[in-house]
């Protein structure tokens, strides 16, 4: 069994809250990608604003606009590409590390898989989020740092899963005939293993990006973003640091939040609805 | 099941060696942190004493001084050396904000992290551990969906923004809600007396400690619901039942003591999540502790002062995950020793 063909496979029997996950997730990625057609660098210069600051909703700013004076429909259609953008590639680190660790240590025996192990279960017991803003803090904020700060702390739980499946992979008799048939390492883990655990790194993917949206988010309300780059997380660090919060300026809180919480549980439900489909891993969550 | 393995004997030898087993892994992740945070504030920026000084006025003198101070001239592994030398003196270094040793600035606000995390962990370890165990039990009820549902959905919501809104709401006000509790810090100034002080930290408590606990509790009950399932359906429960003991004596006596062990497993495995979440929600509610602390730092960039608190808050970290460790034993005669 080839991992394309599970994969086709179990895209046909994904049910119906995953399709709606996976239609929610279109539709914030074709925001994203159409943002330059909407919203023109006026409407997000912070010098020019085209309102006045903390206005309410209106006709003219259907969300109110936020401590600069610009639409907060604007700032946050505008948010999405910054939240895709630093999510899928902070999880695109973090899976290919976890993924290759993973399988390295299931894979291999020995003293440097044994601290491979030791490292992986290091990471998962520290606090992700303080080793991550270190790492943006050291480095200087931006989109980069943040990406690479994500991706190198949210990568243990992958590996540690990711290892129990090639292991028990590598217990069944047909891996055995292929070794005893001559079978090397790479044709080991790239015929079986990666077959196998393929399911698995889709499933942890889309659960990675969830948490790693959150992670952005919450590292740009600590200001580790660019703060002239518009993101939900820089635009409610603004409106904490302007006293809008205090001031009941509901409306600049609400769009972000919203849109950080919908974003998170479609990427969530999207693991889940796959980890149904093709029944794997014994973690079980309501 | 878990009486009558009380009186087993174990060995003290046995017991001895596991105690010294997880000592010495908590000593090797303690070094594994000292390597990281010299990696981090002194290799990766490259010319650390240049990173730490960014954009302070700093004479020749001062600077020549901090580069001998530091040995960044010197091989990496003597560098090291000093740097563990100096961190085993207890001298983190002098904070470039507030021109004083981290090491004081650090013991200054430890009271009020250490009163909010603690106060926070026991309110969730209470009551989410108590609703995990009753939503397993009756799996599938009103209590147990309305429950798991509020649980997943605190769980989704980033914690900072979480702080906001109950911070909008109940310390700000909204529309006809006047604003009920303060939006920040831990005292009113002018407060005298030890009733009214004590009050006034109280209600200064509220919101972080509600936003801090919300988070905790939906991870312990979630943790509490699985292992509480995972029991439920045993053959050693049915035994119970065939006794004839009541429904409330299975689930106190039998079920809810096996499922302590999974639980404070997790549950210490997520002790760096509740650090995060004290960081973040300091920050939003202005509290005076170590994760407030840690955001001034970070947004200065003040580099000794985020490498105090990076190693002071990773060490508690280690800490508290070798005393759960420890406790295991305690919670479950079960556990024999590695």
């Amino acid at each position: 069994m080839t991992a394309g063909r599970a994969m086709r496979r179990a895209a046909g029997r994904v049910d119906a809250r995953g399709r709606v996950a996976v239609a929610v997730i279109g539709a914030y990625l074709v925001l994203a990608i159409a943002a330059p057609l909407l919203i023109t660098p006026a409407d997000l210069s912070a010098v020019g604003a085209p309102g006045a600051p903390h206005l309410p909703p209106s006709a003219r700013f259907p969300l109110g606009t936020d401590v600069y004076g610009r639409s907060m429909l604007a700032v946050t259609v505008w948010g999405t590409r910054v939240s895709l953008t630093v999510g899928l590639s902070a999880t695109a680190v973090a899976i290919g590390v976890g993924a290759v660790a993973g399988i390295v240590a299931g894979h291999f025996r020995g003293r440097l898989v044994a601290v491979l192990m030791h490292v992986t279960d290091w990471f998962l017991a520290m606090p992700t989020l303080v080793l991550a803003a270190v790492l943006t803090g050291v480095l200087r904020p931006g989109a980069g740092p943040v990406v690479l700060a994500i991706g190198l702390t949210s990568w243990p739980a992958t590996a540690r899963l990711v290892r129990a499946q090639t292991l028990v992979v590598e217990a069944q008799p047909h891996v055995d005939r292929a070794k005893v048939l001559g079978a090397g390492h790479w044709h080991v883990i790239r015929h079986h293993v990666l077959a196998a655990v393929a399911p698995l790194i889709v499933v942890q993917a889309s659960l990675t990006v969830s948490a790693a949206v959150l992670t952005e988010a919450t590292l740009a309300f600590l200001g580790q973003a660019d703060p002239i780059v518009v993101s939900w997380g820089t635009t409610l660090q603004q409106a904490r640091d302007a006293g809008s919060v205090s001031a009941g300026h509901w409306w600049i809180l609400f769009p972000p939040g919203a849109a950080i919480v919908v974003l998170g549980l479609a990427f969530t439900e999207c693991g889940r609805a796959v980890q149904r489909a093709l029944r794997v891993g014994p973690w079980e969550h309501p | 099941m878990r009486g009558s393995d009380r009186g087993r004997p174990v060995w003290p030898v046995r017991r001895l060696r596991h105690i010294g087993a997880k000592l010495a892994g908590a000593v090797t992740s303690q070094v594994a942190v000292l390597v990281a945070a010299f990696l981090l504030f002194r290799v990766l920026p490259g010319d650390p004493v240049r990173a730490m000084t960014r954009g302070r006025p700093i004479n020749a003198t001062q600077l020549a001084n901090l580069r001998a101070e530091l040995g960044v001239d010197d091989p990496l592994p003597s560098q090291f050396a000093t740097y563990v030398g100096l961190l085993l003196h207890g001298d983190l270094g002098t904070s470039f904000q507030y021109r004083l040793p981290v090491a004081d600035l650090i013991g200054a606000r430890l009271g009020a992290t250490v009163a909010l995390v603690g106060t926070a962990t026991v309110l969730a370890a209470v009551t989410g551990l108590w609703s995990g165990a009753w939503s397993a039990w009756y799996a599938g009820g009103v209590v147990d969906r309305v429950g798991t549902a509020a649980a997943v959905t605190l769980w989704s919501v980033p914690t900072f923004w979480l702080g906001l809104v109950l911070l909008a709401v109940f310390g700000g006000g909204l529309g006809p809600l006047p604003g009920l509790f303060p939006t920040g810090g831990i005292e009113t100034p002018g407060v005298s007396g030890f009733g009214p002080v004590a009050l006034d930290r109280l209600w200064h408590l509220t919101l972080p400690c509600l936003t801090l606990t919300a988070v905790i509790h939906a991870q312990y009950l979630l943790v509490m619901r699985s292992s509480v399932l995972a029991v439920r359906d045993s053959a050693f429960l049915t035994t119970a039942r065939a006794k004839g003991l009541s429904d409330a004596a299975v689930r106190r006596r039998h079920a809810v003591p096996n499922a302590y062990l999974p639980s404070a497993t997790l549950i210490a495995l997520n002790l760096g999540g509740v650090v995060s979440g004290a960081v973040v929600v300091e920050t939003v509610f202005s509290w005076p502790g170590l994760g407030s602390l840690f955001y001034e730092a970070l947004t200065v960039p003040d580099l000794p002062l985020l490498q105090g608190l990076f190693l002071t808050i990773t060490s508690a970290v280690i800490v508290m995950n070798l005393l759960a460790d420890l406790s295991y034993p305690l919670l479950d005669p079960r556990v024999e020793v590695a």
